[in-house]
């Protein structure tokens, strides 16, 4: 039998109510969870939002949020029971045996400390080192870590450093007490995908080379796949399976982790453009204000009923691109069409009918929506507006609606608050669908749901598109979800368009260099492939 | 626990506030004496005549409080109108035009804002007439102030939220939108507001009565009372504080109410946040 | 120069800009009057001739803008002006009362300041548990009650019922320091009850704000004990809110003060200032409005520079 470094067995994880008490139903919030992990080795944690996942992961500090509090089962960390441990037994444990990697650096830092004192503050409180050996050994890990300029990183703030940046710093942290034991939670969540597959290359190798076992926590198989040797797939609180990374990805025993590792495999095949394009930009530049310009001479077509995705990271300027449209932002210069007329550059000039043709769904579905607004009037409300619709007609086409996106009719009456994040996210399409528009303007609608879910709503569009055949521009950070709607694509950073045309042209080398960097660097669920992808660059960079 | 879906302690305060405010109506038939009818001795104590003992000049002293109420409440609520329409008014035209106008407007709002209300308060009434429009006039405009800074950040609060601005793509009018998004929205900010500003009111003018400079006897109001009886503390004769303890009690009543509103409208939104 | 030492700068300007735009409002507003100073003094016994005379005593034919700077110069130099009413030198006046005000003011502090941060560190301790409840339902009776009221009672319990202290706070220049304290204890515990609920709500909340940040996980994490994390982790960020909350309770209290000293008959800026209202003595209110503005001002202002100074973001720009 191997020396195991964590048992978890039969973990049951509650949340109390005020009055401490436990048995409420829906108080348990993860119940009969068991795993074990020999010394330097990596147990991925998968599962979507309220899987239980980070209250596992802090379980194994003896940790809970809040009221959270374990009730049941056994954590043994180096042949330690860690619910048997007073404070002070899990004070000595902690920072030193085992440690924490947040999903938000950012946040995670104290702002008023130095990166340094903070990164060796464990160490010198368990009494390790000496401070002097404890900064040369911080230094050493920033070094392995990559991070530029290693030996005077530690004397800046948190704020002075970028997230990606920050994140490999509270590795080093994690690492620097020299522990047994690291839980990742998410910590490449919140960066940009060019980003994260830095941040992970480097934490993969300093696993590797110190020899510490890890707890990875993630929502995305693909990363997952890249880092963990074992996979513990979970839904609502509850093991789906749990078996060795090839295992999990290659021959999958359940229904819900096939599904997960299905995600955005929905092949649509691609339309040509047609000549008379539905939506056209010409030349548009826009700029808030006085800041530099956000939108950097941008052109580009959508075809009647088709598909245009409009792809980039944060700050590269598709969101600006969507308000130029729908005419909250003027341009500076250039002219948007709309079916061939130009369109007013602000709301207040467009007649009813043209707003009606173009609609918007937003990423954040709870805020677009009025709280205090029923799912009925929510969607008669354009219907009313454009078409004049009252009565029994107007509910009817409501009713029409609503299961045309799959909701049930005795949802109508509900509010917002009182539906899942996948329905609210349908009901705001119902509301555009309502107008029956031309063009539906798609900002990130999947982006803030969990994967499954948003694959649902992907397939909702196509449907729709089908059948209504409304044109959609797309605007996304995800290249998979962009091969799963796209007819066209335009590719945006900082502002212009570096590369635009069909979808089998643009997504096929040979490529730019940022469509090349921002393609590879999508995770694929092939093990092996970090690697794999990381000495292709090496060798590119080598070659040039 | 709860009565009529309505918290304890907010209930109590309902019930305070009701009470006070009826009395204040039907002053005339309820009252045993009238407002500056000299009916007894000087500070006589409470007896079964007089329930809360006479006054400094032998006046009844609970019909006084109830008359008092009267121009109290009347005066604070009318301050309060004043305070809430201005800054409501302009609070929202801020917010709305923006630029320039917004600008000029903020900037004159946090000088008037920063000398103390009283202070200000006091300079404005040691030149102007002693009249209770000027009273009435001087507190609504100081307290204004607030209630302006609060209709702003809730109009600029609501105006950035992406179901205003889905509204406004649709092509919505302005009045629809404040009536059908904005509305609903803020309606118990702005009524929580208005109960704590009026609350406000009645300290600020039951202050200013006492300090002399507010409503001038013989007509009864709650701080001027505490005022003409204070002599009699030190003889430990308790008539200042019947008076004094009614504004406190007003004053938590309402806070309670105010209290329960914003809570029920924050849980709404935090089930919301949950669900 | 650093960033800090600008923003600091710009703040101490502003804060001067406000107190000039403040003095020529008070000036201004006390201007409206129907009728000028030498009616006021003169009252019935005006006549046409003797008016004019006084007139040109007083200065009064001078173009406004011209007596607006004579005012401001003078009391720049801490030359007020004499009262109308009693001719009065009113910077001698008001020199005595100030002390005896920012006595009062001091003593307050004194009592309410450490109390309030340690209700609020208590109130957290024990978050939405019984004590924080009580705390939380007591301010909010605090908040209500008109300083008056505290005022009464407390003179009716400690002043005439146990008769343990005085019941009138008279000071005079010849007091030894105990008597002084003696005569200023209710007042003072007064003045200290109005400020100390807002202060112990704002305390609490700044604690609770740093108290959930997510750093203070990482420090638990790290297995430091509860002593180093609120020591070294909490108390650095929570300093400066707290600070904040006290400097922002002091302006608060220079206001309250008015009501309490009418109500203690202490001989200090608030009794003055309302007695020349009343009197609608202009040049006492001037001068008192001016001097209660300023201290405001200058209480806000520290405030502001605290926090500025205190922000790491400011303190070490990228």
């Amino acid at each position: 039998m191997p020396e195991y470094l964590l048992e978890i067995r039969n973990l049951q994880v509650s949340v109390p109510d005020m009055r401490g008490n436990h048995q409420l139903p829906g108080a348990v919030i993860v119940r009969d969870v068991s795993a074990s992990l020999e010394k330097g080795k990596v147990l991925g944690l998968i599962g979507e939002s309220g899987a239980g996942k980070s209250t596992i992961g802090l379980s194994s500090l003896g940790y809970g949020r809040g009221r959270v509090t374990i009730t049941g089962g056994e954590i043994i960390l180096n042949g330690r029971n860690i619910l048997h441990q007073d404070r002070a037994g899990l004070n000595a444990m902690r920072g030193k045996e085992v440690c924490y990697v947040a999903q938000s650096a950012a946040a995670g830092f104290n702002p008023s400390k130095r990166l340094i004192d903070q990164t060796i503050e464990a160490t010198l409180k368990h009494k390790l080192m000496s401070r002097r050996e404890a900064i040369a050994r911080a230094k050493d890990i920033y070094r392995a870590l990559s991070l530029p300029e290693a030996d005077r990183i530690g004397d800046r703030y948190p704020h002075q450093v970028s997230g990606g940046q920050l994140q490999r710093v509270m590795t080093a942290m994690a690492l620097c007490s020299n522990p047994d034991l690291i839980i990742f939670d998410e910590p490449t969540t919140a960066l940009d995908v060019t980003t994260q597959i830095d941040v992970l290359a480097s934490i993969k190798a300093v696993i590797k080379r110190f020899g510490v076992a890890a707890i990875y926590i993630t929502h995305d198989l693909a990363v997952v796949a890249q880092i963990a040797d074992q996979i513990m797939v979970l839904k609502d609180g509850c093991m789906v399976e749990i078996g060795t990374t090839r295992q999990v990805i290659e021959a999958p025993r359940e229904k819900y982790t096939k599904a997960l590792l299905s995600i955005r495999s929905i092949e649509h095949e691609e339309q040509a453009p047609d000549d008379d394009p539905i939506l056209q930009l010409e030349n548009v530049t826009a700029s808030y204000g006085s800041t530099p310009t956000v939108l950097n001479e941008v052109s580009c077509e959508l075809s009647r009923g088709q598909t245009l995705a409009l792809v980039g990271e944060s700050g590269s300027g598709k969101s600006t691109l969507a308000r130029v449209v729908t005419g909250l932002l003027a341009p500076d210069t250039g002219v948007v069409s709309f079916n061939g007329q130009p369109l007013s550059a602000l709301i207040a000039q467009r007649s009813k009918d043209e707003l009606r043709r173009i609609q918007m769904i937003n990423q954040m579905a709870d805020t677009a929506m009025n709280p205090r607004h029923t799912v009925r009037k929510i969607i008669a409300r354009p219907i009313q507006f454009y078409f004049g619709k009252q009565g029994s007609a107007l509910s009817q086409e409501v009713e029409l609606l609503i299961e045309k996106i799959g909701l049930e009719t005795d949802q109508a009456d509900r509010y917002p608050a009182e539906l899942s994040g996948g329905q609210r996210q349908r009901v705001c399409i119902a509301r555009a669908l309502a107008a029956r528009p031309d063009v539906i303007i798609c900002d990130e609608v999947t982006s803030a749901l969990d994967p499954l879910v948003g694959d649902e709503i992907i397939r909702l569009l196509l449907n729709l598109q089908k059948e209504e055949s409304i044109a959609f521009l797309f605007i996304t950070h995800d290249l998979a979800t962009v091969k799963s709607i796209a007819d066209s694509v335009a590719v945006m950073h900082k502002g212009k368009l570096v590369r635009y045309g069909v979808k089998s042209k643009v997504l096929s080398p040979p490529f730019d260099d940022y469509t090349d960097l921002l393609l590879s660097s999508i995770p694929e669920m092939t093990p092996g492939w970090l690697e794999t992808i990381l000495a292709n660059r090496k060798m590119e960079a080598a070659g040039h | 626990m709860h009565i009529w879906g309505i918290s304890p302690g907010a209930f109590f305060g309902l019930l305070f506030c009701s009470g006070i405010v009826l009395s204040a109506i039907f002053a005339p038939l309820i009252t045993p004496y009238g407002e500056a009818e000299i009916v007894g001795g000087v500070w006589e104590p409470i007896s079964q005549k007089h329930w809360l003992g006479t006054d400094n000049l032998g006046r009844d002293l609970l019909s006084r409080i109830i008359y008092g109420a009267r121009t109290t409440l009347t005066i604070a609520a009318a301050a309060t109108l004043v305070s809430f329409t201005l800054g409501a008014a302009l609070g929202m035209i801020a917010a709305e035009a923006g630029g320039f106008v917004d600008q000029f407007m903020s900037r004159c709002v946090d000088l008037l804002m920063s000398i103390p209300t009283l202070i200000f308060a006091l300079v404005v009434l040691s030149v102007m007439p002693g009249t209770i429009l000027t009273l009435i006039l001087v507190m609504g405009i100081l307290d204004s102030t607030r209630v302006y800074r609060l209709a702003r950040a809730v109009a600029v609060d609501i105006r950035v939220m992406d179901y205003v601005e889905a509204a406004k793509l649709r092509g919505e009018g302005r009045a629809w939108i404040i009536l059908h998004e904005i509305l609903p929205n803020a309606i118990s900010t702005l009524i929580a507001e208005f109960g704590l500003r009026f609350i406000f009111m009645v300290l600020f003018l039951s202050a200013l009565s006492f300090l002399g400079l507010g409503i001038q006897p013989p007509e009864a109001d709650w701080g001027g009372m505490v005022k003409e009886n204070k002599a009699g503390i030190v003889f430990g004769i308790p008539a200042a504080l019947a008076p004094a303890a009614m504004i406190a009690m007003l004053a938590i009543s309402v806070n309670l109410i105010a209290d329960w509103i914003l809570n029920r409208t924050s849980s709404l939104r935090g089930k919301s946040a949950d669900a | 120069m650093p960033r800090v030492l600008v923003l600091v700068a710009q703040r101490i300007a502003l804060g001067c800009l406000l107190l000039l735009t403040i003095s020529i409002l008070i000036f201004a507003g006390t201007e409206i009057l129907p009728g000028d100073v030498a009616e006021a003094i003169l009252g019935r016994t005006a006549t046409p001739e003797n008016l004019e005379n006084l007139r040109r005593e007083l200065g009064l034919n001078e173009p406004t803008y011209v007596r607006y700077f004579q005012w401001l110069c003078g009391m720049f130099q801490g030359d007020l002006g004499s009262a109308l009413s009693s001719g009065a030198d009113i910077s001698e006046a008001v020199g005595y009362r100030l002390k005896n005000t920012l006595f009062l003011a001091a003593f307050a502090s004194v009592l309410s300041i450490p109390l309030a941060i340690l209700l609020g560190l208590i109130a957290v301790r024990y978050k939405n548990r019984f004590f924080d409840k009580l705390i939380s339902a007591l301010t909010l009776a605090a908040i209500s009650l008109p300083e008056f009221f505290i005022g009464y009672v407390l003179i009716l319990l400690f002043g005439v019922q146990l008769a343990w202290l005085p019941t009138v706070s008279i000071v005079g220049e010849d007091m030894s320091i105990g008597q002084r304290l003696t005569v200023t204890i209710l007042p003072g515990v007064t003045l200290s009850l109005v400020v100390l609920a807002h202060m112990m709500r704002m305390t609490r909340a700044a604690i609770l704000n740093v108290i959930e940040a997510a750093y203070i996980e990482t420090a638990e994490l790290k297995g430091l004990g509860k002593f180093s994390v609120i020591y070294k982790h909490a108390l650095p960020n929570a300093l400066s809110p707290i600070v904040n909350v006290v400097t922002l309770n002091m302006a608060y209290l220079i206001v309250g003060v008015v009501v309490v000293e009418v109500v203690f008959v202490y001989p200090g800026m608030g009794q003055y200032f309302v007695d020349h209202v009343a009197k609608r003595d202009v040049p006492v209110v001037q001068a008192c409005g001016l001097i209660f503005a300023a201290i405001y001002i200058l209480l806000n202002l520290v405030a502001d520079i605290i926090s500025i100074l205190s922000n790491p973001r400011l303190a070490h720009p990228k």
